[in-house]
């Protein structure tokens, strides 16, 4: 699977910033920026790697600037800058 | 008892915190906006953030709705797709103009809902926002059994118009009573247009009092702030619940003696007379002026 420079989700309270670009390593390396690092970091990095994991994306490197943002915005940035990356919608 | 839709609240679809919050203010409806509130490079990932909201943020009892872009853009579809996967109360279809709109909407969500194996679980709204819509408002309303309610989006309406909108509203007063009449006749819901300008509490609470009076159900609004003013105009007087209270315990004791006609206060109360006190009673519910126990 081709992948490009992709980002998805903002900087705003609530929100997360997901960058994905291609990386010469194997599986998903996440660097993660967070106001809540010490008690979620994790957490948010599970929730990254198992939503590109449902998706099949691998050898991508994944910046995560996450403001508090729910599990649920999480998944949902994660998914949007994966089908930026890869051209793969998941709507049929 | 019936649903309320006082207030039916916009909430834009690609802004997480705001989708989080926005039930803790107790609108009756929330509706995630796909459409104008989203840019063009944005529908992808806001199509996405409220298809997980819906799936996992839990909204308790309160409406949830989804307003698609038109299905003859690149996103209506997709949006149809991703809100009724996601279990979506309603789907609110824009700038509605003609039945077949509402049928070929119901055949995308019928799709879907085959596939879930859930036919028939997600309701339509309407947004009447043109001349040919207003005409068009009945043929609307029966398009489909799954029709829940028609809404005036006024912005667009005008526009089409060529009027300007004023704070009497006297450029509206047609769409607004040929929406209600219509809503009524196809026996859904009617809700009126939103108002915008957040710094003019008096005029709003003017326009929800005309609204109530004209008939609707409740209005769409765009913050938290317009909440209380709607529930306090739409909460019943004191003595429109005493006389509800009246009627509804004098049905109940009629029923039990098997009688369908009463009178109360020596006037004959029919069937429209009970509607109404219903309704008043539903209300003094949800604003909290009476409980479920005292009308026991």
């Amino acid at each position: 699977m081709e992948i490009k420079n992709a980002s998805a989700g903002t900087l705003e309270s609530g929100d997360i910033l997901i960058q994905i670009g291609p990386s010469e390593q194997a599986g998903v390396q996440i660097n993660l920026k967070s106001t809540v690092a010490y008690q979620f970091g994790e957490q948010i990095k599970k929730v990254i790697s198992e939503t590109l994991n449902d998706l099949g994306v691998t050898n991508v490197e994944v910046n995560a600037t996450d403001k508090g943002a729910l599990d649920c915005t999480i998944k949902a940035r994660v998914t949007a800058a994966a089908v930026r990356a890869t051209g793969k919608d998941v709507w049929a | 008892m019936q649903r309320l839709r006082r207030t039916m609240m916009f909430v834009p679809g690609n802004n997480p915190a705001m989708m989080q919050d926005a039930f803790i203010y107790g609108p009756d409806s929330i509706m995630l906006d796909l459409e104008d509130s989203v840019t063009m490079t944005e529908k992808d990932a806001a199509r996405l953030l409220v298809h997980n909201a819906l799936k996992t943020i839990d909204y308790g009892n309160t409406e949830m709705v989804v307003r698609v872009n038109p299905l003859n853009t690149p996103y209506g579809k997709k949006d149809v797709e991703a809100v009724v996967k996601a279990g979506v109360h309603v789907i609110r279809m824009p700038k509605t103009e003609t039945a077949d709109e509402i049928r070929e909407l119901e055949a995308e969500i019928e799709k879907v809902e085959t596939e879930l194996g859930c036919v028939g679980r997600t309701q339509i709204m309407a947004a009447i926002e043109s001349t040919l819509g207003v005409i068009n408002a009945y043929q609307i309303a029966t398009a489909s059994k799954r029709m829940m309610g028609i809404a005036l989006g006024a912005e667009d309406y005008c526009a089409n118009l060529k009027a300007q909108r004023t704070p009497e509203g006297m450029e509206l007063l047609q769409a607004r009573q040929t929406i209600v009449v219509a809503a009524r006749a196809a026996g859904i819901d009617a809700l009126d247009t939103v108002y915008s300008n957040l710094n003019d509490m008096e005029t709003f609470r003017k326009e929800v009092e005309l609204i109530k009076t004209l008939g609707f159900d409740g209005k769409s609004i765009i913050n938290p702030r317009q909440i209380e003013i709607v529930n306090e105009v739409f909460a019943p007087t004191e003595k429109a619940i005493e006389k509800a209270k009246t009627i509804i315990a004098a049905i109940k004791e009629a029923e039990k003696r098997g009688s369908g006609v009463i009178a109360v206060n020596g006037k004959m109360v029919d069937r429209p007379v009970v509607i109404r006190a219903q309704r008043t009673i539903d209300l003094a519910i949800a604003s909290g002026i009476l409980t479920q126990e005292e009308l026991s």
